[in-house]
C-alpha cells in the first residue's frame, strides 16, 4: 500500500516536471477556455461550443425595448449562437418546450417598454413589467445562455441610464430605440433605481417548465471551462499510460520488478499516479478559472466528488488504451485521437444538444459527457444529490475499464519486453 | 566459504532461439566472480534470470538458499542489481532517485536519509546530489545507476557491464568501487567483455560464449589450459586483408594458431620472439603495412581465442 502511494507520488512529480506535459495538461485547456470565452465574447456572437440554440421570442410589447431585445437575438453577432423564431402565442410556444423543440421561450409582455419609458404625458406605472423566460430543463446550458443574453440586455438598459449611455448607444444602434429617446430612457431608469428602496431593479422573471423553480445563473465559461478541462484530462490519462510503457523501455520498470515490490503494487502505483495527476490537473484548472474569471463552479463538495469520479472514469480509459497498445507511440497517437473524439462526442466543442441522437447515445461512453453534465448541473446551482447520476455512471465506467485493463495486463505481464 | 549462489543447468529460450544453453556455476561468499563473454553471449539473459526478472525456460538457481523460481521475493531482498542499461528517472535529481529506490527496498525515515548520504559519498556525487540526472555526464549517470544497487547493502551484487561506454577515469573509479565493496564483504557477480577487467577484479572467471559456459576457474587455471603460449597481435594499416595474412601465418613454424579480425591478426605461439621475424617478412612479402605490434603474456584473451578460434573483441 505504502509503495503504491510512493510510486504514485513519484509519477505526479515527474508529470509536473515535464514541460511538454504541463503545456497540454494545464496551459492548453486554460488558453482554449479563454480563447473560446473571447469568441463567444461572453456573448457578443461568433461560434461557441454551443451553437444554433433554438429560442422562441414572444413579443407582445411591440415597443422600443421589446423590439430592441428581439433585434439583439437576431443580431449578426449572435447568428451562429442563436436561432430565434418569433411567435405571437405564449401557450403554443411553451408547448414547443414540452416537445423539446426549443431551449427556451422569452416572453416580453405587453407594456414592458412603457413600464420603463413612459409615453409623453403619462406617469410611470408602479411596477416594472417583467420579461419572462421559460426554460427547457433538459437543455440547461442553452437555456442558461438565453437567460444570460436577456440579463445582459437589461443590464445594458440599466447602465445606459447610470453611466454615460455608451452601452446604451451601442445596444441601440441596431435597435428600435431612437437616439432622441435615449436621454428619456436614461432618466426614467435612474429615477426608478433611486426610488427603489428595497431590492435592486430586476426586470426579469425566470420560469422553468415543469421541474424546479430555482433561478438559473449561468456563465458560458461554466460550460467551456469544464469542457476543455475534461478534454485535456484525456490527454493526461493517456500520458500516464504512456509512462508505463516508457518505464518498460527505460529500464525502470524491470528494475522495480526485481526490487522486493510486487507487480500488483507497481501497477497500482502507476494507476494511482495517473489518478493523482488528473485530480491535480482539474484542481488547478478549477482554481485558476475561479480566481481569474470569478467563474462559479458551484457546490464545493459536489465539485470535489465530481472531479474524483470523472478522473476515475478517465483513468480507466487511459489504462485500457495502454493495455491494448504495444508501444509508447501507439498510446500517444491513440490517446490523442481519443482525446479529440471524446472531446467532440462529449460536448467540449459542440453542445450535445446539437448532436444526432445516435451520437448522443454514443457520448455516454465518454467521461467527458458525464463530467460535463455534472459540472453544468453544479454551475446551475445543483448540489451533490443532483449529480448522483453522472457520478455513478463515471464510477461504473471506471470500474469496468479497470477490470478489463487489469485482465489484459495480467495476460501480457507488465514486464513483457 | 559456503556458496552464496548455485546455478544449475539454466536455460533460456526466446522463441526458437536459445540464448542460454544450460549454464551451471557456483559463487562463493566473499568473492568477485566475472562472467566474461563477447556481445550476445548471453550474460544479460543469465543475470536477468538470476535476478528474478525472467523465468528460466528450465533449470534453477539458488541465492542464499532461496530458489529464484520458487521464492523470488526472498531472493530480491538479498541481491542488488546494477543493470547494463541505465535505469533511472532522468527528471529526478540524483538524491531523489536514490530516495525513491531506497523506498522500494523498504528503507525509510532517517535510516534511508543516512544511507542515501553514504551512497552519494561512495559514488562521489555528494556535490551533485541536487542536480537532475539528465544533466549528468555518462559516467556520472553510471555511478548513480550503481548507487541504486547498493542502497540496501545486498549480500550479492550483480553488475552487468557497468563500465560500457565511459571515459577511462570513470572506469577507473568504478573498478575501485567494486574492489572496495568486495573488501567490505560484498560478493560480486561482474559481467564484462573486457578481459582486463576480469583479470584485475576477479578471483574466478567463467567464460561464456553463444550461451554456453566454455571455461570456468581461476585465472591461473584457465591460462594453464593454453599452456605457456604467448599472444602476438599485429595491427594492420587500413585496406590490408587480415584473413589472407592469417592464413599464410599458419604455415610458419612455431605458430600454433593465427586468427584474423578487423585490421588485426592474433597469433598464438609458445615464444613470440621466435616467430616475430618470420611474421614480419611474410607481411612485407604481401605488401601489408604493419601499424604496431603487441606481445602479451598468457591471458584470458588467449584462452578465449584458444577455445573458440575467435578474438574476444573485434
Ligand atoms: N528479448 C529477447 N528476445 C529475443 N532474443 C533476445 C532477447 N534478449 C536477448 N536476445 C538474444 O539473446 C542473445 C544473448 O543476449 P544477451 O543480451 O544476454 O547477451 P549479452 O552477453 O548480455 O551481450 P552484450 O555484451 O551485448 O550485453 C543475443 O543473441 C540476443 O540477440
Ligand atoms: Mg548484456
Amino acid at each position: 500500500m505504502l509503495k503504491t502511494f510512493l510510486i504514485g507520488l513519484k509519477d505526479l512529480r515527474l508529470a509536473f516536471r515535464d514541460r511538454a506535459a504541463l503545456l497540454l495538461m494545464l496551459l492548453a485547456p486554460f488558453l482554449l477556455t479563454i480563447g473560446m470565452g473571447f469568441v463567444t465574447g461572453r456573448f457578443s456572437g461568433g461560434t461557441s461550443g454551443i451553437s444554433d440554440i433554438p429560442v422562441i421570442l414572444v413579443n407582445q410589447d411591440n415597443a422600443q425595448l421589446g423590439n430592441a431585445l428581439v433585434d439583439l437575438f437576431n443580431a449578426p453577432e449572435l447568428a451562429d449562437l442563436m436561432e430565434p423564431t418569433a411567435s405571437s402565442d405564449l401557450e403554443t410556444a411553451r408547448q414547443l418546450i414540452d416537445n423539446d423543440e426549443t431551449a427556451a421561450v422569452v416572453f416580453i409582455p405587453k407594456g414592458f417598454t412603457e413600464s420603463i419609458i413612459p409615453k409623453d404625458g403619462q406617469t410611470l406605472s408602479d411596477e416594472i413589467i417583467s420579461i419572462e423566460i421559460y426554460t427547457n430543463p433538459t437543455r440547461p446550458t442553452s437555456a442558461g445562455i438565453v437567460q444570460t443574453i436577456v440579463e445582459e440586455f437589461l443590464s445594458r438598459v440599466e447602465s445606459g441610464s447610470i453611466g454615460g449611455q455608451v452601452t446604451m448607444a451601442q445596444l441601440i444602434t441596431s435597435g428600435r430605440v431612437a437616439p432622441q429617446d435615449i436621454p428619456a430612457v436614461g432618466e426614467a431608469m435612474s429615477e426608478r433605481l433611486s426610488s427603489s428602496t428595497t431590492e435592486p431593479v430586476t426586470a426579469i422573471k425566470l420560469k422553468q417548465n415543469e421541474v424546479g423553480g430555482e433561478a438559473i445563473q449561468f456563465d458560458v465559461l461554466a460550460y467551456l471551462a469544464p469542457g476543455m478541462a475534461l478534454m485535456f484530462l484525456m490527454y493526461t490519462v493517456s500520458y500516464g499510460g504512456r509512462t508505463i510503457i516508457a518505464e518498460r523501455i527505460q529500464g525502470t520498470l524491470p528494475r522495480l520488478l526485481i526490487s522486493p515490490t510486487s507487480a500488483a503494487q507497481i501497477l497500482g502505483g502507476k494507476i494511482f499516479g495517473i489518478y493523482l495527476t488528473g485530480v491535480a490537473q482539474l484542481g488547478i484548472l478549477i482554481f485558476a478559472t475561479t480566481m481569474m474569471f470569478q467563474l462559479k463552479w458551484g457546490n464545493t463538495l459536489g465539485v470535489i466528488v465530481l472531479v474524483l469520479a470523472a478522473v476515475f472514469g478517465a483513468t480507466g480509459w487511459g489504462m485500457l488504451i495502454t493495455a491494448l497498445a504495444r508501444t509508447a507511440g501507439q498510446v500517444a497517437s491513440v490517446g490523442s485521437a481519443i482525446m479529440l473524439i471524446f472531446g467532440i462526442l462529449g460536448g467540449s466543442f459542440v453542445s450535445l444538444e446539437n448532436l444526432h441522437p445516435l451520437m448522443q447515445n454514443l457520448s455516454k461512453i465518454t467521461p467527458n459527457a458525464w463530467g460535463l453534465d455534472g459540472f453544468t448541473t453544479l454551475a446551475l446551482g445543483g448540489g451533490l444529490a443532483d449529480i448522483s447520476t453522472p457520478v455513478s455512471a463515471l464510477l461504473l465506467m471506471g470500474a469496468v475499464l479497470f477490470i478489463a485493463a487489469v485482465l489484459l495486463f495480467n495476460r501480457q505481464g507488465i514486464a513483457q519486453r | 566459504m559456503p556458496n552464496i549462489l548455485e546455478v544449475k543447468e539454466l536455460v533460456k529460450k526466446y522463441g526458437d532461439f536459445t540464448a542460454v544453453k544450460g549454464v551451471s556455476f557456483n559463487i562463493e561468499e566473499g568473492e568477485i566472480f566475472s562472467l566474461l563473454g563477447p556481445n550476445g553471449a548471453g550474460k544479460t539473459t543469465a543475470i536477468s534470470m538470476l535476478s528474478t526478472l525472467y523465468t528460466p525456460t528450465s533449470g534453477d538457481a539458488t541465492i542464499g538458499g532461496h530458489s529464484v523460481t520458487k521464492d523470488p521475493m526472498s531472493v530480491r531482498n538479498i541481491i542488488g542489481v546494477v543493470p547494463q542499461d541505465l535505469a533511472l528517472y532522468e527528471d529526478l535529481t540524483a538524491r531523489e532517485n536514490l530516495i525513491f529506490w531506497g523506498q522500494m527496498y523498504n528503507l525509510n525515515g532517517k535510516s534511508l536519509n543516512t544511507r542515501v548520504d553514504e551512497v552519494l559519498a561512495q559514488i562521489g556525487l555528494t556535490d551533485k546530489a541536487k542536480n537532475r540526472v539528465k544533466t549528468f555526464s555518462g559516467g556520472m549517470k553510471r555511478r548513480v545507476n550503481i548507487g541504486v544497487g547498493l542502497l540496501h547493502k545486498p549480500k550479492l551484487l550483480f553488475m552487468d557491464e557497468p563500465t560500457v561506454g565511459i571515459d577511462p577515469q570513470s572506469r577507473r573509479a568504478i573498478l575501485d568501487t567494486v574492489k572496495d565493496l568486495n573488501k567490505q564483504g560484498m560478493t560480486v557477480l561482474y559481467t564484462t567483455h573486457y578481459m582486463e577487467e576480469a583479470e584485475e577484479l576477479s578471483n574466478r572467471v567463467g567464460i561464456i560464449d553463444h550461451g554456453r559456459m566454455i571455461a570456468l576457474g581461476t585465472q591461473k587455471e584457465l591460462t594453464q589450459q593454453v599452456g605457456q603460449s604467448e599472444t602476438l597481435i599485429l595491427h594492420l594499416e587500413e585496406g590490408a586483408n587480415p584473413e589472407a595474412l592469417a592464413k599464410s601465418f599458419n604455415g610458419i613454424k612455431g605458430v600454433d594458431n593465427a586468427d584474423a579480425s578487423d585490421h588485426a591478426v592474433t597469433i598464438i605461439c609458445p615464444e613470440a620472439e621466435d616467430v616475430l621475424a618470420a611474421v614480419v617478412s611474410k607481411a612485407n612479402e604481401q605488401g601489408v603495412k604493419i601499424r604496431s605490434i603487441d606481445i602479451r603474456e598468457p591471458n584470458l584473451e588467449a584462452v578465449f581465442l584458444h577455445l573458440t578460434g575467435r578474438a574476444l573483441r573485434d
